[in-house]
């Protein structure tokens, strides 16, 4: 049995447990606002764009672009991995690490598989694999997101694919369901799987089903051409901003569920401070009267 | 026919204008080209460049946009851009840098330098000096 002095030290450094996690809680719901607004803010640009893109995309053939085409034999794969930097968020990292390592050993078996890692997270485990890490990005995941830093990375893609240094390129990530629900999601971004995927994808994007002819001016084909590397960026950048969202989220209810056990722990530690304490004095009363009885005698 | 002339402008950050207005000019990548109200539908992309519109109380107002696409219908523009400020948000001194930069970078002639990426960095700054500056 604790001694009442080891089980009051333990409740004192519960108590202080409970503090943090409830503080972490906190700074994560409100990183969790910030994110999520700018979720929001994204969403007329994307899906104006979206719109923009499925009206032209149904006048063009599926050979209007380089970045449509998929590749005979494919020896060559990124994956782009979203994590985040920091951890205790619950199982969010381990989701998106084990979802990953699934797919590369199921799907892209005796492949070449590079990565590129935007988080920490992501970054540490491919260290300890023997797969190339093509590129990393620490310190995007979980802040603020710059548009920039999804267009050079979607860019530097592209550029690979058309040199033919790389086949196929995918996207793991975080979709954010809900705030309890984050989902491991994996999306080729390129070869670009097909236009009417593209296009039929963007129709329930855009509000009615009504999309003008319109005058293009360069030709479709050229707009198209210049619209299907930024659908690139926007797939990336949607992919962080979820990711981020996700990551705060998982946070969020992490830290409630370690608040709640905090609050049950000190609870029993009580229970057991009382006893032990009540204890002691039914064992100091037994002695006195135990004495008493003994004088009397 | 359209009662009157929406203008909006996005940006993966944000809505940077949203309202009415009396007419649009935009840098089209094949020629400035400006919008009345009752415009044919037209799709276009952009080049980096000063975007000027008139608002419903007849002030000019101009922003600059860093490329991107526009969308023209009967009653409504709508501006995809990377990036879009306003006039008052143009930092004067960034700008200012950029183009010593984007200059000092042209200047050297050795083939380590991207001249496609510094011209458009030069092109970038200097519309946005001249946005600031000569239009006041």
């Amino acid at each position: 049995m604790a001694t009442l002095k080891e089980v009051k030290l333990k409740i004192v450094s519960v108590k202080k447990t409970k503090q943090i996690t409830s503080a972490m809680k906190m700074v994560a719901t409100s990183r969790l606002r910030g994110a999520q607004n700018a979720m929001e803010a994204f969403k007329p640009y994307a899906g104006k764009f979206a719109e923009v893109l499925g009206s032209i995309a149904g006048k063009s053939g599926e050979d209007a672009s380089p970045l449509l085409i998929p590749r005979d034999s494919v020896q060559k794969v990124v994956v782009i991995l979203c994590t985040s930097d920091r951890g205790l968020c619950g199982g969010f990292n381990t989701n998106l690490i084990t979802k990953a390592e699934k797919f590369i050993k199921s799907e892209l078996e005796e492949k070449d598989v590079s990565l590129v890692c935007f988080g920490k997270k992501g970054r540490d485990w491919a260290k300890k694999y023997p797969h190339r890490i093509e590129d990393q990005h620490i310190g995007v995941v979980g802040g603020t997101i710059e548009f920039a830093v999804a267009s050079s990375s979607g860019q530097k893609m592209i550029n690979s694919f058309l040199d033919g240094a790389v086949d196929e390129v995918y996207l793991i990530y975080s979709e954010f369901v809900s705030m309890a629900r984050q989902e491991a999601t994996i999306k080729k971004i390129l070869p670009i799987p097909s236009l009417e995927a593209v296009a039929g994808e963007k129709e329930s994007a855009a509000d009615a089903g009504f999309l003008p002819e319109h005058i293009c001016e360069p030709s479709s084909d050229a707009l198209l051409g210049e619209m299907l590397p930024k659908n690139i960026f926007i797939q990336i950048y949607d992919a962080l901003l979820k990711t981020s969202t996700s990551e705060h989220a998982a946070r969020m209810r992490a830290m409630e569920n370690a608040t709640k056990a905090c609050e049950d722990m000190v609870d029993e530690l009580q229970t057991i401070f009382n006893k032990t304490r009540q204890a002691g004095i039914t064992a100091d009363l037994m002695d006195i009267v135990g004495g008493a009885e003994a004088l009397k005698g | 026919m359209a009662e009157k002339l929406m203008l909006e402008v996005v940006t993966p950050q944000k809505a940077v204008v949203s309202e009415e207005v009396q007419s649009v000019v935009a840098p089209g990548s094949e020629g400035e080209f400006g919008v009345l109200k009752n415009h044919t539908t037209f799709l276009t992309s952009l080049n980096a460049g000063a975007l000027k519109y008139i608002d419903s109380k007849g002030a000019t107002r101009y922003l600059f946009v860093n490329g991107g696409f526009a969308e023209v219908l009967p009653d409504k523009v709508t501006i995809l851009a990377e990036s879009a400020e306003r006039r008052r948000d143009i930092d004067l001194d960034r700008a200012e840098k950029a183009k010593q930069r984007a200059e000092k970078r042209l200047a050297d002639k050795s083939a380590k330098v991207d001249i496609i990426r510094a011209e458009a960095a030069l092109r970038r700054a200097i519309y946005r000096i001249n946005i600031k500056k000569s239009l006041k």
